[in-house]
């Protein structure tokens, strides 16, 4: 971790659920005593745009940005985006990302490619880097829909805050009736 | 108790502990979730007005009336408030009145980044600016407490950054015992004639002058002596990147950064060796330092365009003998070597405003745009967008285009507004198109909902901000009472329905308007968007001739490799079964399931 405050960035596609996972974060850091602070651009940036959200912790946070190749941890949702985001980390940084390609719209017509061996090339600048079949342990946890709460359970082993902590916040922010699939799925990151 | 608040949900927090009554305002990125989170309290009246000079209006109602209210907008939402906001500077107020300015550096979501510490000082009120949730909450209540001890609106502006970053707020209780509001009789201070406001002006520069005095030693203009070598003149959140660039050195925090503290300026300038200001966007401290024959650094070195960052305040620095070193991992020109796709917005699968772009462009219409979702109209492959200036520019663009062009290139312009927009804005354009006899067209995308800004409620909505039904205006009858002759709704979904009556219109030489009348997908209300059928493409019959490609829609994917040159995808995930592309398709390959 870098000095007092770790730094982790939440990268992926709008519409991903990447806001409630950075709730997520936060809350745990919150409940876990440490001063936290986050912060991501709402609006005309969202609509299936590239969406990038700060998240923050230590005994004091000052910016709610992290300042560029500073970044602890980055989480990544879909691999493009993980890939266009590396700049973003410190030397010896680590990437927890989902297998998951999300084609941006020149691709879908067909005008652009698909960037080929993303996690490769994430992989020869960052070693400490976990790629995670969300989707899959998701629907092993009982809904393929949890797959962000999977990538939650991957990332909070790579963070020293106490699992009781990460628990409680997931019982605040997610709603009653998905919560037990979702402590499931947590778990599930959370042994990768 | 501690939550975890963003700026936006801090201020409404803050209006509530405050006592405010009235919350009003016009939904505008960054501004939007102050009235979603006020109208979560019952003790707060909250509403959307349908634009920001009617909700200054109404705030100033209620506040002549003793209640401490709250009005918001985005940046540019205060320029269509100026009016009201110059006089009511006049006027002043009874209850507490704040008015929120959430300014867009970087552009984010807006067309310009005017700095609006600006309006501050042209009409003549105080202006706090918070650097986190926490002063967001508790400078609302300054500023309402300054509103009334002063008998001043108060602006307190936000940025994007302030206004959706979170961070860690303590909650108090709601303040009791405030005066009830009532009818005040009060003619002279609140009928602006000239012999009333002649009176008013010196009082306003009386006020701004006990403001300016009071600034120096108002708490929230703080001093903070480290090292001396390097003092930094900084606000908002600005004071937070220095804090976390240059952990040493000194800082004249401004919490009011309007009036300017001028005593408080002198003695921080002579505790230190080198003056900088660090500010986003306008010289706004720095001139009026400089205008004090103090010397100063700041827009040498610190960009005027664009918001800053702890990196762009570093690299400001870096020839001036205080910078630190940044850790990144990889070089910069390694950095840049991906040239990955970009991954720009894109309108909605099943949007209702695709298939209208699609027939303006087979039109070839000169479309004069609005402020909203259907901005995207503009990005390929629709590429169907001429200008777009404010809010309701459109219909007043597209009169103005008709009045000067070639007689055969008049029937091209059309004008493209939203529902939430014409309300907006719009209406006293088609006014002005239908009394001065202009043959353009103008499309009216009734989406039911203000979308952009993430599905706010207007008067062509049917529903308030606090949920209740309201009457839905019928924007038919509304056209029609303007004198607009020819008024059509179609569907949008329908492509030769829609295609059809575009070129009719625009042939048309009279004002004409249509209507399209199908929902935003994302209504999540009860019964308001239904998905159809969806559209699957028959891998047989797909030619691959990429037609349906043209829409956009993401739920289109060109497959190459597969059939002879590749054959179109739908995906059953994405796909709202809108039936558009399914019209396009010469080979009848696109199919809707069962």
């Amino acid at each position: 971790m870098n000095g007092q405050t770790t730094n982790i960035l939440l990268v992926g596609v709008g519409g991903q659920g990447i806001l409630l996972a950075s709730e997520i974060l936060s809350e745990t850091f919150m409940l876990a005593g440490f001063d936290v602070k986050k912060s991501e651009i709402h609006g005309m940036s969202q609509r299936g745009g590239s969406v990038v959200s700060h998240v923050r912790f230590g005994d004091k946070v000052y910016s709610p940005i992290v300042p560029e190749g500073e970044g602890d941890i980055l989480f990544g949702f879909e691999l493009m985006e993980t890939l266009r985001s590396l700049p973003l980390l410190r030397k010896g940084g680590k990437v927890v990302a989902n297998d998951l390609r999300i084609p941006p719209s020149s691709v879908l017509m067909g005008t652009e490619k698909y960037p080929e061996r993303v996690a490769e090339s994430i992989r020869e600048r960052f070693a400490d880097f976990l790629l995670v079949d969300g989707q899959g342990l998701a629907a092993r946890a009982g809904n393929a829909r949890a797959a962000n709460t999977v990538l939650l359970g991957a990332v909070s082993r790579r963070i020293d805050v106490a699992e009781e902590y990460w628990l409680q916040a997931l019982e605040r922010m997610v709603p009653a009736r998905a919560l037990e699939v979702n402590r499931k799925a947590f778990l599930l990151g959370r042994e990768l | 108790m501690k939550e975890i608040l963003s700026g936006n949900e801090a201020i409404a927090r803050g209006a509530f502990e405050a006592g405010v009554l009235v919350a009003t305002g016009y939904p505008g990125t960054p501004s939007t979730e102050i009235l979603e989170n006020t109208v979560l309290y019952k003790e707060i009246d909250s509403s959307w007005a349908p634009n920001e000079k009617v909700a200054l209006e109404v705030a100033m109602g209620a506040s002549f009336a003793g209640a401490r209210t709250l009005v918001t907008m985005k940046h540019v939402g205060v320029n269509v408030a100026a009016d009201p906001l110059f006089t009511l500077s006049y006027t002043g107020i009874k209850g507490g009145l704040v008015l929120v300015s959430a300014d867009d550096p970087e552009m984010h979501s807006s067309q310009n980044e005017q700095d609006n510490r600006n309006y501050a000082k042209f009409a003549k009120v105080p202006m706090l600016e918070p650097s986190d949730s926490q002063e967001c909450k508790d400078f609302t209540r300054i500023a309402l407490e300054l509103s009334e001890q002063y008998d001043t609106p108060v602006l307190l502006r936000t940025t994007t950054r302030i206004s959706h970053s979170k961070s860690i707020v303590e909650l108090k209780e709601r303040v009791a015992g405030l005066p009830a509001p009532a009818l005040v009789t009060n003619a002279a201070k609140q009928v602006m004639l000239p012999s009333n406001a002649r009176v008013r002006h010196p009082l306003v520069e009386e006020r701004m002058r006990k403001l300016a005095e009071s600034a120096c030693s108002l708490e929230i203009n703080r001093m903070e002596l480290r090292d001396t070598s390097v003092g930094i003149v900084t606000s908002g959140v600005c004071y937070e990147y220095v804090r976390e660039v240059f952990p040493n050195v000194s800082t004249l925090k401004l919490g009011m950064v309007h009036p300017f503290p001028v005593d408080l300026i002198r003695s921080f300038a002579a505790k230190v060796e080198r003056l900088y200001v660090v500010e986003e966007l306008d010289p706004f401290f720095e001139e009026q330092i400089r205008a004090l024959a103090i010397e100063v650094t700041g827009k040498e070195i610190i960009p005027v365009c664009g918001e800053l960052s702890p990196d762009r305040i570093r690299k400001a620095f870096s020839g001036q003998g205080i910078g630190t070193e940044s850790g990144a991992a990889m070089p910069d020109d390694e950095a840049g070597s991906f040239a990955l796709p970009p991954r720009p917005p894109n309108m909605c699968p099943g949007c209702p405003h695709r298939g209208v772009f699609y027939a303006l462009k087979q039109l070839k219409a000169y479309v004069a745009g609005d402020i909203g979702c259907y901005t995207l109209g503009f990005l390929p492959p629709l590429s169907s967008m001429e200008t777009c200036v404010c809010m309701g520019a459109s219909i007043g663009n597209a009169t103005g285009v008709v009045k000067v062009v070639p007689e055969d290139e008049k029937r091209r312009v059309v004008a493209v507004i939203g529902d939430s927009t014409f309300i907006h804005s719009g209406i006293t354009g088609l006014a002005d198109m239908v009394y001065n006899n202009s043959p353009a067209t103008v499309v009216i995308l009734d989406n039911r909902i203000t979308a952009m800004t993430g599905r706010q409620d207007n008067p062509a909505s049917g529903f308030t901000l606090m949920n209740e039904p309201a009457h839905r205006i019928d924007l038919v009858q509304l056209c029609s009472a303007l004198g607009v002759k020819h008024v059509r709704t179609v569907n949008p979904f329908d492509l030769e329905e829609t295609r059809q009556a575009l070129k009719e219109e625009m042939e048309r030489p009279e004002t004409s308007v249509i209507i399209t009348n199908k929902p935003c997908v994302l209504i999540k209300r009860e019964g308001v968007f239904r998905k159809g059928p969806l559209s699957t493409v028959d891998v047989e019959k797909c030619t691959g001739c990429r037609a349906c490609l043209k829409l956009g829609c993401p739920a289109i994917q060109w497959k190459s490799g597969e059939g002879k040159k590749g054959i179109s995808y739908i995906d059953p995930m994405l796909c709202t079964g809108c039936d558009v592309c399914r019209q396009l398709c010469k080979f009848d390959a696109i199919g809707r399931a069962k």
